[in-house]
């Protein structure tokens, strides 16, 4: 006899971020299919874009995400820019420089963010406390160049509205080497820690294959293999003139996703070192007056993945026509190959792991499909991950 | 003042309902939880469910969906239930003013006791918000 029970995911969530729906058809433990509804942080952003002018929309798209704030209004200014003949030829080399440096600080409040929750998910509560505890200092070095903790603010057609002083990056760059200990200490943690290896390994596996079939992108298509990565791909800011490397992971299950995010961080790291380091003097800003009638595009690496926009202009002093295409769009539609045939403790980790700016769980009813008779709630789906977690540990 | 009131200030436990934000207060609002601001230490603890929470938390700007949503969490809330708005969309819709999926803000919608503007407030300016809040409720100045 088949049990066949729903289970929805939000829209509501205490502990999480943006309210997003998903429903679970399970089976007994495995999930045999997931619906996907979203639609609950639609707030017109397109649309009300047409009606600023293109000083205003850098502001406006700042807040599509808070997570990613300076991904978008970058993809955004790239955008115009080339419609105006190209970022490199017009933007001061200064003002790359400083772009590359916000884009992978936020990148690291990024990542360190989701390893916290990632942590929390799998009942490692210390896990999420030290790295949201060490992700306060990338917070200050923010409020030091931009005066902001979140929205930073800084971009804008023609170059960055603000400069990093002199006086302030010995500070920044101490920040970072103090950062580097507890990157360390988190990889020993969370990747050479024998149980989060046994509960992470081949957890929520998405193939190559499959990836490449959803159209993922970002750390979610690198964990399983693809070698993409807009930095290198197409290279924007500064990330040409400075050395890094890529992460590609091949097994496509959340501890490749997390190793990715992980070994990144060093990357990040590194690339801000290096852009300090090698930062000229000069200008920040081309100081540009009016944009061209034009199309153009933008596309920027955010910490989830590739983020694009496309801009047209008609020479007014607004975008006729704005288009966003944001990275966790594609990946939590992976959500429906990568969850269907694991377990209901693994759902909610596996719908985590794509980092989705993702939520909800604690809103989680297993209802009985015949009688809508309450099983479960998001508590105990927490709980079960976690206890799945603790048997693991014992021997 | 009504015992109810008096009792609920020793301890506030709070929901968090996020009305479409962009995920800055949101994320503002968890920083209070971990160690370097640690809001745990005032008695202050997330709940999960609304049926627990004496305040809620509302960040963003409400669109059609959670609009309805938030109208039901708040009558689910038991009575007196307490109403932070965090942040300058919930406060008063900033940027988004003129979207066409921004029917109206939180106030209109459900009673609010305190507002805490900022994009996003600093986790400081969250702190101080709810200590004016439970000074309010106490009837202190």
């Amino acid at each position: 006899m088949s049990h066949k029970v729903v289970i929805p995911i939000g829209p509501y969530h205490p502990l999480q971020e943006e309210p997003e729906f998903f429903r679970l058809y399970v089976e007994g433990e495995k999930v045999v299919d997931i619906d996907i509804v979203i639609g609950y942080m639609h707030r017109g952003i397109e649309e009300l874009s047409e009606h600023k002018h293109f000083d205003q929309v850098a502001f406006l798209v700042e807040r599509i995400c808070g997570i990613c704030s300076s991904s978008h209004p970058y993809a955004f200014v790239l955008a115009a820019e080339d419609i105006l003949g190209g970022e490199a030829n017009i933007v001061p080399e200064r003002a790359l420089y400083i772009r590359t440096i916000i884009d992978e600080l936020q990148r690291i409040h990024s990542h360190l963010l989701w390893l916290g929750l990632a942590g929390h998910f799998i009942g490692y509560n210390t896990v999420w406390m030290w790295a949201w505890k060490y992700r306060e200092p990338v917070l200050d070095m923010f409020e030091m160049i931009c005066g902001n903790r979140n929205h930073y603010g800084m971009s804008k057609i023609g170059g960055v509205r603000r400069d990093i002083r002199d006086e302030d990056i010995p500070i920044l760059k101490k920040a970072l080497d103090d950062l580097l200990p507890a990157v360390d200490m988190f990889r020993g943690a969370v990747m050479d820690d024998p149980v989060i290896k046994a509960r992470l390994v081949g957890c929520g596996t998405l193939t190559k294959e499959q990836a490449i079939d959803w159209c993922t992108v970002g750390p979610t298509a690198r964990a399983s293999g693809i070698n993409i990565d807009v930095r290198r791909d197409e290279p924007y800011g500064a990330y040409d003139r400075v050395d890094w490397n890529v992460i590609v992971e091949k097994n496509g299950d959340v501890f490749a996703k997390t190793t990715v995010r992980i070994l990144e961080l060093y990357e990040s790291i590194s690339i801000i070192r290096q852009c300090l380091n090698k930062m000229p003097k000069g200008e920040i800003d081309a100081d540009i007056k009016d944009i061209p009638p034009g199309e153009g595009i933008g596309r920027v690496e955010a910490p989830r993945g590739e983020c694009f926009h496309y801009v047209k202009s008609d020479g007014t002093n607004r975008p006729v026509r704005h288009k966003i295409r944001a990275p966790s769009y594609m990946n939590v539609a992976s959500d429906k190959v990568a969850a269907v045939g694991g377990t209901i403790s693994d759902a909610a980790l596996t719908l985590a792991a794509v980092d989705p700016c993702y939520c909800c769980t604690e809103r989680l009813i297993v209802l009985d499909k015949a009688t809508d008779k309450k099983i479960m709630d998001g508590w105990d789906l927490i709980k079960l991950s976690q206890e799945k977690t603790a048997k693991l540990k014992k021997p | 003042m009504d015992l109810k009131l008096k009792a609920l200030t020793k301890s506030i436990w709070v929901f968090h309902a996020a009305t479409s934000p962009c995920n800055n207060c949101d994320i503002e609002t968890l920083d209070l939880l971990t160690p370097r601001h640690d809001i745990e230490r005032l008695g202050i603890v997330l709940v999960g469910s609304v049926r627990h929470a004496d305040a809620l938390l509302v960040t963003g700007v409400p669109n059609y969906k959670t609009k309805e949503r938030l109208k039901k969490l708040y009558s689910q809330a038991p009575k007196p239930c307490l109403v932070v708005a965090i942040g300058g969309c919930a406060c008063g819709r900033i940027i988004f003013q003129e979207s066409y999926n921004s029917p109206c803000a939180v106030d209109e919608i459900i009673p609010v006791d305190v507002y805490i503007p900022g994009c996003p407030p600093k986790p400081e300016a969250i702190t101080a918000g709810l200590v004016k809040l439970i000074k309010k409720v106490r009837g202190e100045k």
